[in-house]
């Protein structure tokens, strides 16, 4: 803030409506730590950042497989959270039933729970020896854990309940009576949704669809848990900066850039395209 | 009817031709119980206060909600178990809910596409009723750049072009501002007029009733309590709330030769001869005021009141009295400065006995 700033709302303080432009120092202070906070850690990487041999660092085969490896599950895992949790958030939104209350706070565990935990428990579903999953390899000779099939569903488990919860919050704010209209022209239940929610929704979905891709690009625990630390084929960014801390830190701050840059494009996206409104 | 039918799914009982419907629908303390029928080419204007049932009654029909009991029939077909899509109702929403996501030519071409259309097919059929609409120049154009009377004409163009045997209209007139409401209530009408199959209208509006509809039916409280047409209704009101839209002052009693004994206050000499219970209506502007009791005049009808309340009706005063007989009456600014009316003022007020009208209850 500078001086004239200050000077020229001192008139307008006793006219009403108008917001003051000094900020309560026990308000700014905490604040101002917060920002820093937050900002430091970013300063502290690009700082510490072994630029000199950053293109040697990022031109390892190691790096890029990693990433191709990142990119490929986690696009996939938003891809099949939008196939299943598109249509579970209409039915949380659009329809009554029994215990919709408790089947909603299912779907949201998994944004709560450790996801070294969600890691563990998909073993026990869809492990060689799960619930689930000697079935699938005893039936189809089908084996998930430590594959990059594995990963994917990792990622999908931690964040397709953000997807779930966007897309459903989208969908209450949208007026349902808009569906109706299209009843009233002949349209299905299911041609009402297509023709006319999805299109509707569409900013809630795409935004959701970020998140829930963001989160699954920085999957740690559950991925690390079900399908392991394979390189090129279930060993993915985080888990390869990591692994890279322990022996070659260069290297893990080279990769950890990589996801900065990643994360900043992904932010920028979503700025301009679903943040603000046209 | 007899039992040969051209179609196997008519009922018979039910109307051949037009809508027969006996609605009822339980909603917590609220029941709404109603009787409509219309033959093809009728427009039927459900009235009523907010809260009569009006829309309840229209949701019912378009089969947006479900009735409690009763029967929906179109045409001898029997429609109460058919979900909403199937149904050839077509409905013109109060906000019009026109898909904003679409051009005014796709939202009209929504309808034939969903009964199998394909796309070129059903953009030529919105073409033409866009066209018919005067809307042409429009079709390209997203809902949220079309005005009101432009988006009301759309959501109409969309609700026939999927050629509905009944078309409902919740309050179509009531997005408006005043002046494009005068337009708009002229169009609507002429296009009404074309529409061959029964047309329902909910409104609160007497005006729009009277001058869109050939048959009113007053709804109050989930009931039907008049029906009639605009001019029967005009002229001879049954209900409190009807005798208000109509500018009427009006009172139940029991008839003797000329007089009309209130149920409630004092007697109206009338010159219908009439004997049993009837109604008595006179407009306002029969009544004559004055702060001291008249001598000499002629008139029977002579009742000491107090003004409760005045506002302004058009270019008159219109007083809100009560008393021996509560009424409300019209009269001139200068005669109300002149009379110096004020609330609480005492007055006496008359009616000639040639300006009542009574009928039979």
């Amino acid at each position: 803030m500078t001086d004239t700033g200050t000077v020229e709302t001192r008139p307008r303080r006793d006219r009403p409506g108008l917001r003051s432009r000094t900020v309560p120092v026990p308000l700014l202070v905490p604040a101002l730590i917060g920002l820093a906070f937050l900002l430091l850690p970013l300063i502290a990487l690009l700082v510490r950042a072994p630029w000199r041999s950053l293109p040697e660092q990022l031109t390892s085969p190691g790096v890029w497989e990693a990433l191709r490896l990142s990119l490929v599950c986690a696009t996939s895992a938003t891809g099949l959270s939008l196939v299943v949790g598109v249509p579970l958030a209409w039915l949380l939104a659009r329809t009554r039933f029994p215990g919709r209350g408790f089947v909603r706070a299912l779907v949201t565990l998994p944004l709560v729970l450790p996801p070294v935990v969600g890691g563990v428990a998909l073993l026990l579903a869809f492990g060689r020896n799960g619930v689930a999953g000697q079935w699938l390899d005893a039936w189809f000779g089908i084996t998930l854990p430590f594959t990059t099939t594995g990963v994917v569903l990792a990622e999908t488990f931690v964040a397709m309940p953000f997807l779930v919860i966007s897309v459903e919050g989208t969908l209450k704010a949208a007026d349902p009576r808009y569906e109706e209209a299209a009843t009233t022209l002949g349209a299905s239940r299911f041609t009402a949704f297509r023709r006319v929610t999805l299109p509707l929704i569409a900013p809630g979905i795409a935004a959701g669809a970020v998140l829930a891709w963001a989160r699954a690009l920085g999957e740690f625990g559950a991925t690390i848990t079900f399908a392991g630390n394979f390189p090129g084929r279930t060993q993915t960014m985080p888990l390869a900066v990591y692994l890279a801390l322990q022996n070659d830190p260069a290297a893990a701050i080279a990769l950890s850039l990589v996801l900065l840059a990643v994360s900043i494009a992904v932010l920028a996206a979503l700025r301009d395209r679903w943040l603000t409104p046209p | 009817m007899t039992e040969t039918t051209d179609r196997d799914d008519r009922v018979p009982g039910l109307l051949p031709q037009g809508l027969d419907a006996h609605l009822v629908v339980d909603r917590g303390s609220f029941r709404l119980d109603v009787t409509l029928t219309a033959a093809p080419g009728d427009v039927v204007a459900l009235l009523g206060p907010n809260g009569a049932g009006k829309t309840t009654a229209l949701r019912a029909l378009a089969g947006l909600s479900s009735l409690t009991s009763g029967h929906l029939g179109l045409d001898g077909v029997r429609l109460d178990r058919t979900p909403p899509e199937s149904r050839p109702i077509g409905v013109v929403f109060q906000d019009y809910l026109l898909f904003p996501h679409l051009t005014a030519l796709d939202n009209v071409a929504f309808g034939p596409r969903c009964q199998g259309a394909g796309k070129a097919e059903a953009r030529a059929q919105a073409a033409e009723w866009l066209d018919r609409m005067s809307l042409a120049d429009h079709a390209g154009a997203k809902p949220r750049h079309l005005s009101g009377g432009q988006a009301q004409r759309v959501a109409l163009a969309r609700a026939l072009a999927a050629r509905p045997r009944l078309l409902l209209l919740d309050e179509p007139l009531a997005a408006l501002d005043a002046r494009t409401r005068l337009d708009v209530r002229a169009q609507l009408r002429h296009h009404l007029a074309d529409f061959e199959a029964v047309a329902v209208l909910v409104t609160h509006d007497p005006l729009d009733a009277m001058v869109l509809a050939d048959r009113l039916v007053v709804l109050e409280d989930g009931h039907v309590v008049q029906e009639g047409t605009p001019s029967g209704i005009a002229r001879h009101p049954r209900t409190d709330y009807v005798a208000r839209l109509v500018g009427l002052n009006l009172y139940r009693g029991l008839a003797e030769g000329h007089t009309v004994r209130l149920d409630a206050g004092p007697a109206i000499t009338t010159t219908e001869q009439l004997d049993g219970p009837v109604f008595v209506a006179f407009p306002p502007s029969a009544v004559t005021l004055y702060r001291e009791r008249p001598t000499g005049s002629s008139a029977r009808n002579l009742w000491r009141c107090e003004v409760a309340g005045l506002e302004t009706h058009g270019d008159q005063i219109r007083a809100d009295l009560t008393g021996e007989l509560s009424l409300t009456a019209d009269l001139t600014t200068v005669a109300a400065a002149d009379l110096d009316l004020h609330p609480g003022a005492a007055t006496w007020a008359t009616v000639k006995a040639t300006q009542t009208h009574a009928y039979p209850a």
